[in-house]
């Protein structure tokens, strides 16, 4: 169970733009075991994306470059494999899911279409036995009637059923690795509980590792078993699920699970944090949430705390942290 | 109730045309998009109208507001109905009720000043001095947050937080008594959507104002309503205090709404009712109780006879045979 299937070491992705340099993803660690479920959570512009865009390597054009760090999927640096293995690497071995089902799928090509190509692009074989699988794999995501859904085209789903489909496709190469980013953001609550189970039930039937980024805490409690909190490019916190629940350790942490409205008791007011996040072309020397940081102090403007062993398992960028 | 609601909505039909053809149309049939919804706010009162994507409440907020021409029903505003009022009687009525929309992004002109943004309706409403326009253009921008010397920046030098309140005061310029609030804080991130809620609340307090809040985010809605309707594929399924509704919800979409909703704590475990399937099309909704074909609890009935909103305990509606 403890086996690491993915290894991030000191990821930097930055924009190179001619106004300046963009630090989207500033030094980002962590590590996601077999068949467990990593949430990466923060708010919008954190960098979350762009982390799962560099493991996939396939960044954004216009200035998107990955310029250190490690990325070892079963122990091997994806970072130095050339395109042409990147896209043998791609859908076996580490797939994703993304937020818009809308835009994911092609519009003028049929489902059936779309699940074949994935299928053959890893292996040959005879039409009738592909259509076999694609059937099977649009049952596994449990999508009613699978034959008659093959000749159908995305605008003739809805959302949810959509999103179904990016997943049967994103999971028939059984890959080692997905990544989910931000899959229910776009979906109704009632069809993202159907989503969010089916998830859960797939990667028990297949033993496979989730990178779940997400900026909904409510999800995160409800899918993950580790989190890993972003903030400004950077991993500020993480740790087993409850413990970011019930001890966090990092200021941002806190406030950002208080600020989530709760449905328990009266009206009152939420928390709030003051201020924005820092511009990534113009990062403080110090911490990055110092300038929102209700417990402030003159080193935190200073210098970057160091990564501060919390617990076991359980890290937090802070200086104000009593490492244990 | 001796206090005559601000708005009292009776019977709101807002029915689209599906159409085919350009020069020979022809109309295939309707989207009932708003039908037969009923509800009143009273002053100082936030009324929270929640479902899920397509169910009408959007379009139920804007035919309140005339944004488009509801197709039937009464819109009394402090007793007035302004459904049949032409567009020059609306006017005063339209100081009165104001909206602030979902997307900062795309609500804002961005070849127009902030300032100039919140001083538009102003001016539209006769107050045509610029000192004067400006000096209450400042004092809004105070009271939501932002600094005066921001009047001149464009929308596109403001993050998503400070464009909503750039909304939120040209919602306030003219003093309403209501503002529908089109799922204002969906598009904010948690620590941003958490100050623009304290700043409504802040200000409802201050001026009695009234909000039909609208969105698809039951924790969101439950901390700022005090009654909330749930709608689901055009109709009012069920219309309560929100207490009642979070603690006896009785219809069994309010309930399985609920149950779906992530709450951030990985210690609370409640039973969870996973809908099957998907929102029908409005186009051609369900026979009976248009929940039927999703309900766990569906008989026979359900499909035949449409139920009617039934008051069954003291301000508790619900729409269900079963109740």
């Amino acid at each position: 169970m403890s086996e690491t299937v993915l290894d991030v070491r000191d990821l930097h992705t930055h924009f190179f733009l001619r106004r300046g340099v963009v630090k989207a993803v500033d030094g980002v660690s962590f590590s996601l075991r077999r068949g467990e479920v990593l949430g990466l959570v923060g708010e919008s512009g954190c960098g979350k994306s762009l982390t799962a865009l560099s493991l996939m390597r396939l960044l954004p054009k216009g200035g998107a470059r990955t310029i250190k760090g490690e990325v070892l999927l079963d122990g091997e640096n994806i970072l130095e494999r050339s395109p042409a293995e990147m896209r043998e690497i791609r859908g076996r071995r580490i797939s994703m899911v993304l937020q818009d089902p809308q835009t994911s799928l092609n519009p003028v090509f049929s489902i059936g279409d779309q699940l074949r190509e994935a299928i053959l692009r890893r292996r040959r074989a005879p039409r009738d036995e592909v259509t076999k699988e694609a059937v099977a794999a649009l049952r596994r995501v449990e999508i009613a009637a699978p034959e008659q859904r093959l000749g159908q085209y995305p605008h003739q789903m809805s959302g949810g059923m959509k999103q179904r489909v990016v997943g049967a496709i994103a999971i028939s190469g059984q890959p080692a690795v997905l990544i989910a980013d931000e899959p229910t953001t776009a979906l109704d609550v009632t069809i993202q509980l159907q989503y969010l189970k089916l998830l859960k039930r797939l990667q028990a039937e297949t033993g496979m590792a989730i990178l779940f980024i997400t900026h909904d805490f409510g999800v995160v409690g409800r899918m993950c078993d580790r989190v890993a909190v972003m903030y400004a490019g950077r991993i500020v916190e993480c740790g087993p699920v409850r413990q970011i629940f019930d001890a966090p350790a990092h200021p941002y942490t806190r406030a950002l699970i208080a600020s989530v409205p709760k449905m328990t008791g009266p009206i009152g007011r939420l928390t709030t944090i003051e201020g924005q996040p820092p511009s990534l072309m113009d990062l403080p020397a110090g911490c990055r949430f110092a300038s929102r940081c209700a417990q402030v102090e003159p080193r935190c403007l200073a210098a970057y705390p160091g990564t501060v062993q919390v617990g076991p398992e359980h890290t937090a960028d802070c200086w104000k942290v009593v490492p244990a | 109730m001796t206090e005559q609601p601000l708005l009292r909505v009776e019977n709101l039909r807002k029915h689209f045309a599906l159409t085919k053809g350009i020069l020979f149309t022809r109309t295939l049939g309707y989207i009932k998009a708003v039908d037969d919804v009923s509800f009143e706010i009273r002053a100082g009162e936030t009324l929270g109208l929640v479902g899920e994507s397509g169910c009408g409440k959007s379009t139920a907020g804007r035919a309140i507001l005339r944004l488009i021409e509801p197709t039937g029903g009464t819109v009394k505003m402090m007793g007035r109905d302004i459904a049949p009022l032409s567009k020059k009687e609306l006017r005063p009525f339209r100081q009165q009720m104001q909206i602030i929309f979902q997307d900062p992004f795309s609500s804002l002109n961005p070849r127009m000043t902030a300032g100039d943004i919140v001083g538009e309706p102003l001016y539209v409403h006769g107050i045509k001095g610029s000192k004067e326009r400006r000096d209450r253009v400042a004092a809004l921008f105070d009271r939501v947050g932002l600094r005066a010397a921001q009047m001149d920046n464009f929308p596109h030098q403001f993050s998503g937080g400070q464009r909503q309140r750039i909304g939120i005061a040209r919602a306030l310029a003219l003093g309403p008594k209501l503002i529908v609030g089109d799922e204002p804080v969906s598009a904010l991130d948690v620590s941003i959507q958490a100050q623009v809620i304290n700043l409504l609340q802040d200000l409802q307090r201050e001026r009695r104002l009234s909000y039909l809040f609208i969105s698809h985010n039951l924790a969101v809605v439950e901390h700022i309503s005090h009654r909330i309707a749930v709608m689901y594929l055009g109709r009012i399924v069920e219309y309560a205090d929100t207490r009642s509704i979070f603690v006896r919800p009785q219809h069994p979409y309010t309930e399985a709404l609920l149950s779906a909703v992530p709450v951030p704590d990985p210690a609370i475990k409640r039973q969870k009712r996973v809908l099957q399937g998907d929102v029908p099309s409005p186009v051609n909704p369900p026979s009976g109780c248009h929940f039927h074909t999703r309900c766990p609890y569906v008989v026979a009935r359900c499909k035949v006879e449409t139920p009617l909103l039934r008051e069954i305990a003291p301000g508790h509606h619900v729409s269900c045979h079963l109740r």
